[in-house]
């Protein structure tokens, strides 16, 4: 007996089949196309002479290292911060909680035009750090605190879930066998969140490498103090000088899919060690 | 010794009570779930502070709230296995086992015999380097039962301590622990759900119902389950 795809039963499955396949390979190929084509749209010789330009290496350079500081702050400020806040109950705590998401949705520019009239030279802090010489406004300073501003909530919201998942049970149990606050902070909580934490900081790296309109705004873009890679890709299009920009786009699609591939690797890896119960 | 006063306001209501336990003596908490069992250690341990009391433990005052004494959970010496507590899973067996004795920063010789000392007493030497997140649930409660006591404690809490272990593993470690408590003269707190554990180990037993003591005897004189409501 012959299976007839006319027959209404197969041919309703049929159909559904060809829809999920269509509309799984067009979300995915709207998402991607635009990132291959960017490796399309040059040779491997072309992409490696402009490696060697110096607007190139110094954009590189500069967003690397502007960066990993912004990260290193961001680290050591935010973990003390996102274990203070999820181990404590204060008034307040829900706008607190509020306000470190801000960022998030906020247009980047806004963000960047946010820290101008806060830190410009002009701002309402700036004013008084001007008095005694201190310019932060279109410096190097300046990339870094737009990409501490934009990519911290990254960081602070992963750490802060992480704490609060963490079964209390452990930290408990340290405590009763003589640990101190401190050392049960190092030797429990710290390395039975680290994947987390790792990952929420691989996040946050990517995404102060990547920004672009708080620090256009804020620290400007000057070749080798504020130009970082995304403002470069900016200048290269803006310039006429397309090769850079590309060439800058396809370091900086391979770094994101770096990123993304630790991320997702890290996050396998990831041990729960969630509360199972109230406490 | 053990001796505590403790008044502490819970939601749903209020836990007054008085407990005694002597060198040497296993007293068995019983009540259903929520009656205070668990709070009444988090009290002693230091995990939670009561609203008023006293704790005195070996004629030192742990806690007393006239006077504004409260010692720190670190400073107790106090043997906790918390209720589900399972061994740190990122540290092996032996590190477990060990933890408790490097937080007093003592010697590492000292501390390699007394972690070998506790793993064979709970049988899990053939298992110290192992990860303790890889171990069964039963496992890992001996784990966090040799843990509590390498620290020789001057006070031991158990909360549940049996609930994940087999037959045979429950009745070994029955056992030890009566062992353990008589050589070392030390009070031992144990909080169960079952009779046969109160009769088994206990020398003293009471019952907790919505935060007060409704029964305390000897096990030897448990009362007709159906006299007490959550049996």
């Amino acid at each position: 007996m012959t299976v007839s795809f006319l027959e209404p039963k197969n041919y309703r499955r049929t159909l559904t089949t060809i829809g999920a396949i269509v509309l799984i390979a067009s979300v995915t190929l709207y998402l991607v196309l635009p990132v291959v084509a960017l490796f399309f749209r040059t040779t491997p010789e072309l992409f490696f002479s402009s490696l060697c330009d110096p607007a190139v290496t110094s954009a590189l350079w500069l967003s690397l290292f502007t960066s990993v500081i912004s990260l290193g702050i961001v680290i050591l400020v935010g973990t003390p911060f996102a274990y203070v806040h999820s181990r404590n109950t204060y008034p307040g705590k829900m706008i607190v909680d509020t306000l470190i998401d801000l960022p998030l949705v906020l247009p980047p520019a806004v963000a960047g035009m946010a820290l101008l009239v806060l830190y410009g030279r002009v701002g309402l802090i700036g004013k008084y750090l001007n008095m005694f010489g201190i310019t932060l406004a279109f410096t190097t300073v300046a990339v870094i605190m737009a990409q501490i501003f934009v990519a911290s909530p990254f960081y602070l919201r992963q750490a802060k879930s992480l704490f609060e998942q963490l079964d209390p049970s452990y930290e408990q149990t340290a405590r009763t066998l003589g640990a101190s606050s401190i050392r049960v902070f190092a030797t429990i909580t710290l390395p039975l969140t680290a994947s987390g934490l790792v990952s929420g900081a691989v996040m946050t790296f990517g995404r102060a490498l990547g920004e672009f309109g708080a620090t256009i705004m804020f620290a400007g873009n000057l070749p080798g103090v504020t130009q970082t890679m995304p403002l470069a890709v900016y200048v290269g299009l803006e310039g006429n000088n397309f090769n850079i920009g590309l060439t800058i786009s396809i370091l900086l699609v391979i770094i994101s899919f770096t990123i993304m591939i630790a991320v997702r690797f890290l996050a396998s890896r990831e041990v729960r060690h969630a509360r199972s119960r109230s406490p | 010794m053990l001796e505590a006063d403790l008044h502490k306001q819970l939601r749903d209501f209020s836990l007054d009570l008085k407990i005694q336990a002597k060198p040497a003596e296993i007293l068995v908490l019983m009540g259903e779930n929520g009656a205070g069992k668990s709070t009444v250690l988090n009290l002693l341990s230091g995990l939670l502070t009561p609203d008023a009391g006293s704790i005195r433990l070996n004629g030192k005052s742990l806690f007393k709230s006239t006077f504004g004494v409260s010692v720190p959970v670190e400073a107790r010496n106090i043997g906790y296995v918390l209720q589900n507590s399972t061994a740190f899973p990122h540290l092996s067996v032996s590190e477990n086992v060990a933890y408790g004795m490097k937080a007093r920063h003592m010697h590492k010789d000292r501390i390699a015999e007394h972690v070998d000392k506790w793993m064979e007493l709970v049988d899990i030497r053939n298992l110290a380097d192992i990860k303790a997140g890889k171990l069964s649930g039963g496992q890992k409660q001996r784990v966090a039962i040799a843990r509590a006591l390498a620290i020789e404690p001057d006070l031991l809490m158990l909360d549940e301590p049996f609930t994940a272990l087999d037959a045979d593993s429950t009745t070994t470690l029955k056992r030890h622990l009566r062992t353990y408590v008589r050589d070392l003269q030390i009070p031992c707190i144990l909080v169960t759900h079952r009779l046969t554990d109160t009769q088994d180990i206990g020398d003293a037993a009471c019952t907790i119902t919505r935060g007060t003591i409704n029964w305390q005897e000897h096990p030897c004189n448990l009362p007709d389950p159906g006299a007490v409501k959550w049996i």
